[in-house]
């Protein structure tokens, strides 16, 4: 009879165990973010999950790369909470998640400038937004035809799961890249193989070359870009050029979401936009919010 | 013994008998749907565009700005100059180091020897293509001349150090099991040390170097983080190997994280494995073939 009623206590005990460890569990499967996307905002929305982290307790984000394109079909495929994109998503990308019952909500959290790098000992300061074109197009191949020293360009571009290979494709280059262009598989790789090619030419996110202060990376140089063959050509490490519009290649830096965000999603989402985590984006060598897209995260309720 | 228990024990010998050939089957069973897979998979993408957009055409671009493009032949062509090259560089070198460790060094020295060469199989691809982009990225580029190293020789140069440990392994062994008296014999002859190496013991140990070859040869061909990281990913049809290339196993490993499951692209990806399967099931056929040609001389 003792026996009987000691195995009854062990089960007890251990059913107790099982139910706190579950609850235990579930709790953390709440406060567990997934954010996937961008190889450009992944360092970025890294360091805000980090500040977010220390200041909520109990919330764990993991935050991983892929490129945009890879983190939205994640979202389409209900395998993450947060799809980085440094683009806007595509018709197809939206339909197919309409079919797959996602409703995509957009956040705008920084601003990216698109910076044009080359090596230090490359001559050239500036280029129009149409000679950039030629160039990844391929029908500028030397140097010479821009202003440089002479010798083959050699083109350093992105993947196309690539937020950024997209949108410099669709706002600069406005057709097919040349097949010459060698396809990298972040802004770290691409700004690597400009260091060591003196003919290179690459585009990467802002806050990969340039910090807070407006200091570029050693062993890079950034070009001046200008919209057309007459009018001044702007630097994206200046602030107020991306700000202002003057730097012709800024983008919005985006999140999407399956529908409104609550809870802690929606306090992370919060905080990055707020002074707090815009301060942070500028650390990181991004930009803050531009007004027009700040009015826009409001008018969705945030 | 009763006729019960002898019974069983048939029994049991046949079972077991079932068993072994149930295994052997499974890797044909293996293969079979492994091929079948791939052709299920790519065949909606060739019945859409027909044989001749993936094999006469050498623009390969998918997520193109106007129409996609699906020609392979640049691709094909990235992945036999890598694996060619390769092995033009592995081949001399694995056979050269397999001839003084089995013929020449010392027995302690080749105690040493082995062992780590065979360590340097172990290398993780991804180590090896990082040493490509911080090593041999900028050899190449001042040897050469050019501004950067990012091509078909750097691929080249990588998969050969990754298929010398294999290549240096097996032909080893072949030229050690090589029965001592044809040694004795040449030398008896009057044929010196290296007559006798490269008149006797090579072509006695001529099937086990060229299986030593053709397994270096496959993992060359099938070699994907290395090739990406180290070639440059263009994917521009070229025959220059100081030229930036993109092969057929970058090519699917780049894509298939992002492609969206059955639209055209992701069916024209299991085409490149496709072709990439009957590449390599060539290469073992080949070798195959001229391994018994070979031992058919010798008999």
């Amino acid at each position: 009879m003792k026996k009987v009623k000691s195995y009854g206590k062990v089960v007890l005990v251990v059913m107790v165990i099982g139910l706190v460890l579950g609850a235990v569990i579930q709790v953390q499967a709440q406060n567990m973010i997934q954010v996937k996307g961008s190889d450009s905002e992944v360092n970025l929305v890294q360091r805000l999950s980090e500040v977010f982290m220390k200041k909520n307790p109990g919330v764990n984000i993991a935050v991983t790369g892929g490129g945009s394109g890879t983190g939205i079909a994640a979202l389409i495929n209900k395998q993450t909470d947060i799809a980085n994109s440094s683009r806007d998503l595509s018709s197809k990308e939206e339909e197919s998640a309409k079919q797959k019952g996602v409703q995509p909500f957009r956040v705008v959290f920084a601003t990216d400038g698109i910076s044009v790098i080359v090596h230090p000992e490359n001559p050239v300061q500036k280029l129009t937004l149409e000679q950039l074109g030629k160039i990844f197009k391929g029908e500028i191949t030397d140097w010479k035809e821009v202003g440089g020293k002479g010798g083959k360009i050699s083109l350093y571009g992105r993947q196309s799961n690539s937020g950024t290979f997209v949108f410099f494709r669709e706002f600069v280059v406005k057709a097919d890249y040349s097949p010459h262009m060698k396809s990298m598989n972040g802004n770290a790789q691409i700004a690597e193989g400009i260091k060591k090619d003196r003919e290179g030419i690459g585009y990467v996110a802002v806050g990969y070359v340039v910090d807070q202060k407006g200091e570029v990376m050693s062993g890079i140089k950034i070009i001046n870009v200008s919209k057309e063959g007459q009018s001044e050509a702007f630097s994206p490490a200046n602030m107020d050029n991306v700000m202002s519009g003057k730097y012709p290649i800024s983008r919005p830096l985006n999140q999407y979401l399956n529908g409104k965000p609550t809870a802690k999603l929606l306090d992370f989402i919060k905080f990055q936009i707020s002074e707090e985590g815009q301060k942070i984006v500028r650390q990181e060598g991004f930009f803050p919010v531009q007004k027009d897209w700040m009015e826009f995260n409001r008018k969705q309720g945030l | 013994m009763s006729f019960k228990k002898r019974k069983s024990r048939k029994l049991k010998e046949i079972l077991i008998e079932k068993f072994f050939f149930l295994n052997g089957v499974l890797a044909i069973l293996i293969l079979l749907g492994i091929f079948s897979l791939l052709f299920v998979k790519g065949f909606p993408a060739i019945r859409e565009l027909g044989l001749k957009s993936f094999f006469g055409s050498a623009v390969w671009n998918p997520n193109a700005y106007g129409t996609p493009k699906y020609g392979i032949l640049s691709l094909i062509v990235s992945t036999l100059m890598v694996t060619v090259g390769a092995l033009v560089i592995a081949v001399p070198l694995g056979v050269a180091c397999a001839a003084f460790l089995s013929e020449l060094a010392p027995p302690r020295l080749r105690e040493i020897l082995k062992p780590a060469v065979e360590i340097l199989a172990g290398i993780p691809s991804v180590v090896v293509g990082f040493l490509g982009i911080v090593l041999v990225n900028p050899l190449i580029s001042k040897l050469f001349g050019i501004s950067h190293g990012l091509n078909a020789l750097n691929g080249a140069i990588l998969l050969a150090v990754m298929s010398l440990p294999t290549i240096i392994s097996l032909s080893e062994d072949a030229l050690s099991a090589v029965p001592h008296t044809y040694r004795e014999a040449s030398l008896a002859l009057g044929a010196n040390r290296w007559q006798t190496l490269v008149r006797v013991l090579i072509p006695s140990g001529l099937s086990g170097i060229i299986a030593s070859v053709m397994l270096g040869m496959g993992r060359a061909i099938g070699e994907t983080m290395t090739v990406l990281m180290a070639t440059g990913n263009a994917p521009a049809l070229t025959f220059n190997f100081l030229e930036a290339i993109q092969t057929m196993t970058a090519t699917i490993a780049i894509e298939l994280g992002e492609v969206p499951y059955n639209t055209t692209h992701y069916h024209a990806l299991f085409v490149i494995g496709f072709v990439l399967f009957v590449m390599t099931f060539l290469v073992n056929l080949i070798s195959d073939l001229i391994l018994q040609k070979y031992q058919e001389v010798e008999r």
